[in-house]
């Protein structure tokens, strides 16, 4: 469960986040719905800590990530735009290495590869060295290294960028399992099919604040759109960065 | 710490599947910097001693003035050539190394038994014409002082008599504090290597992480940022110590082979001397890595760090060249300063010195000092939340 309240980010002048309010319940999908530069990469990097908020409060599950930076990197699950594999690392030393970052015990971290490897279908590149592997498997890998520590709130930063179709499926297949087993997920995209197709909650985002908040059905009434992306368009104002 | 041994762990095997960087760093510095030594050694020795005994062949110009002279010379073995039109363009194109010229007023200088004067034509700042002025004033001088005294001998004074002073010269230097003039060489190189042999990683951990964008992802796991610096820093510092140690082995093998003969030195290193080199040497790999560090975490790609490393490599170099050009007696207090008392103190155990305990000890722990306060200011540049995005 994540409650953000009036989260601001200043860069100079440039007001990345300006105000941005929204909660993300537990066994839900929350998506964060804004073109580019609307501030959601931002947002994401406040909340695992990585950046420190000029006011505003989060919590996760009751931590605040400016005071209990460990405690909430413990809790969290990431998977940043950047996926930064390393390349001469196989698929399962790169998952080993941040196992081990979080001090999980080896037998118990075999075991726990051993299921990511059967729910991402990473059979056939767990022991490839990640040098030429496709975005697919490179999100894939990303995905089981964020989620080896077993975190209740899982972080996906634009997760289907670059992904063929057949691979975009299986990761919103993946997604849809987490929200099943109760996870808290949130996921940033401005692509408006992603949330259309997963979100149970839409946060629209445009220039640093929060342009509209509610499930689709609420976005729709709201707007008096009649579709997604009318709706998005009319709430946010412009077509400025939208990706159909 | 178990984040430090993670990150150490995971960041050596990555490095030594890196084979390019390998190469580079393990195996192309302590293979080229001793062959390169030998190469300058032996090119030098070699290129003297040619010089040394090869025939002199010098053009006289005026040698109807001096026909005695001119004998002289060439009972020495000197060729004595032709006159050439005009001797100085000749020594200025090069063509003659050296040319002798006996004025019109050699004879009557001579009989009226004042100095007659003999001019050399030469250039002395033509480095390759050293030897051969050289050789050339000796055989005038010789050819002159066998004149002056038969000329004593002829007015009945013994010629012993313009020779007050009979200087000894009593030669203290061993043969091993004579290798220090060819092992001037090794302390360069192991400074050098100190900085080059942990570049590739210290650039690539954090500079090439930032631009792999693998750096964001890794800071969000559960370990303090300090612990990943250090664990960096740590395999920065090991493999440069790796390469140290390769570099003194290859020096040891390779030093056998040099043409030792030529400067009748004892160019061997003990086993204890190598151990004792690695250690008054290894706080400067530390301090290498946590320099090379700083400057990669200001940069946003590895090209770019690479490029500021350009100038880090130079730092090396300057005590080492000052110390070359301008010898000094080592002092306690030197051994405070970074480079500067390694340069020495490596120096001082190649000739076989006996060092103080406690220059050791000045020596590791001032540069030690330095080495942590640039970790240090690593570490705080590292607990910026700007280094990860002055990349994207």
């Amino acid at each position: 469960m994540i409650v953000v309240k009036d989260l601001r980010k200043y860069f100079g002048d440039v007001k990345a986040v300006d105000g941005v309010t929204f909660e993300a319940r537990d066994g839900e999908i929350t998506g964060l719905l804004g073109p580019n530069g609307a501030g959601k990469t931002t947002t994401l990097r406040m909340l695992y800590s990585l950046l420190p908020p000029d006011s505003g409060e989060i919590s996760i599950d009751g931590l605040d990530p400016t005071r209990d930076a460990m405690e909430i990197k413990r809790t969290l699950g990431v998977v940043p735009d950047g996926r930064g594999l390393y390349n001469r690392l196989t698929a399962r030393e790169n998952i080993r290495y941040y196992g081990d970052l979080h001090g999980i015990p080896r037998p118990e971290m075999e075991s726990r590869i051993a299921e990511l490897v059967e729910t991402l279908e990473m059979d056939d590149f767990i022991e490839r060295r990640c040098e030429g592997f496709s975005q697919g498997q490179r999100v894939k890998v990303a995905i089981a290294r964020a989620m080896i520590h077993k975190p209740q709130t899982v972080l996906l930063d634009e997760p289907s960028n670059g992904l063929d179709v057949m691979s975009t499926r299986a990761l919103r297949h993946y997604i849809r399992s987490l929200k099943a087993s109760g996870h808290s997920v949130v996921l940033s995209t401005h692509i408006m099919q992603e949330v259309a197709a997963l979100c149970d909650r839409i946060v629209i985002i445009a220039k640093g604040k929060v342009a509209a908040d509610g499930t689709a059905e609420e976005l729709l009434e709201r707007s008096g759109a009649e579709s997604i992306e009318d709706a998005f368009v009319r709430l946010i104002g412009s077509e400025e960065g939208l990706l159909m | 710490m178990r984040g430090l041994m993670t990150v150490l762990r995971k960041e050596s095997t990555e490095n030594i599947r890196d084979r390019r960087a390998m190469f580079n760093s393990l195996l192309l510095g302590p293979i080229l910097f001793p062959l390169m030594f030998i190469g300058i050694v032996w090119f030098t020795t070699m290129a003297e001693q040619e010089r040394a005994e090869s025939t002199l062949e010098i053009p006289v110009v005026g040698a109807e003035h001096a026909p005695s002279l001119v004998r002289f010379l060439e009972q020495q073995g000197v060729i004595v050539k032709p006159a050439p039109a005009d001797p100085e363009a000749q020594v200025r194109s090069q063509e003659e190394m050296v040319v002798i010229r006996i004025p019109e007023d050699f004879g009557e200088h001579w009989n009226a038994g004042k100095p007659a004067p003999v001019e050399v034509i030469a250039d002395p700042s033509r480095q390759e014409s050293g030897v051969s002025i050289r050789r050339t004033h000796a055989l005038l001088a010789g050819y002159g002082q066998q004149i002056g005294m038969l000329r004593l001998q002829l007015r009945g004074i013994a010629p012993d008599l313009t020779t007050a002073i009979l200087i000894r010269d009593v030669d203290l230097s061993t043969a091993k504090s004579r290798a220090i003039l060819a092992m001037i060489f090794l302390p360069y190189v192991l400074m050098i290597t100190a900085f080059t042999g942990g570049i590739h990683l210290a650039l690539d951990t954090t500079a090439g992480e930032k631009e792999r964008r693998s750096l964001e992802p890794l800071l969000i796991n559960p370990v303090p940022r300090w612990q990943i610096m250090t664990g960096k820093l740590l395999t920065t510092t090991i493999f440069a110590m790796a390469a140290l140690a390769l570099t003194m082995i290859s020096f040891k093998l390779v030093l056998p082979l040099m043409p030792v003969g030529a400067f009748g030195v004892d160019l061997s290193i003990t086993l204890t001397s190598m151990l004792k080199i690695l250690f008054v040497i290894s706080p400067v790999a530390i301090l290498a890595a946590s320099l090379l560090t700083v400057l990669a975490s200001f940069a946003k790609t590895y090209r770019e760090a690479q490029s500021y490393s350009g100038l880090v490599i130079m730092i090396p170099l300057i005590p080492s060249i000052i110390f070359m050009t301008n010898p000094v007696k080592p002092e306690a207090w030197m051994m405070s300063i970074p480079l500067f008392s390694q340069n020495m103190l490596i120096g001082e155990i190649i000739r076989g010195e006996t060092v103080p305990l406690q220059w050791y000890g000045l020596s590791f722990g001032s540069t030690l000092v330095i080495g942590l306060v640039l970790a240090v200011i690593a570490a705080t540049l590292y607990n910026r939340p700007r280094l990860i995005f002055s990349g994207s």
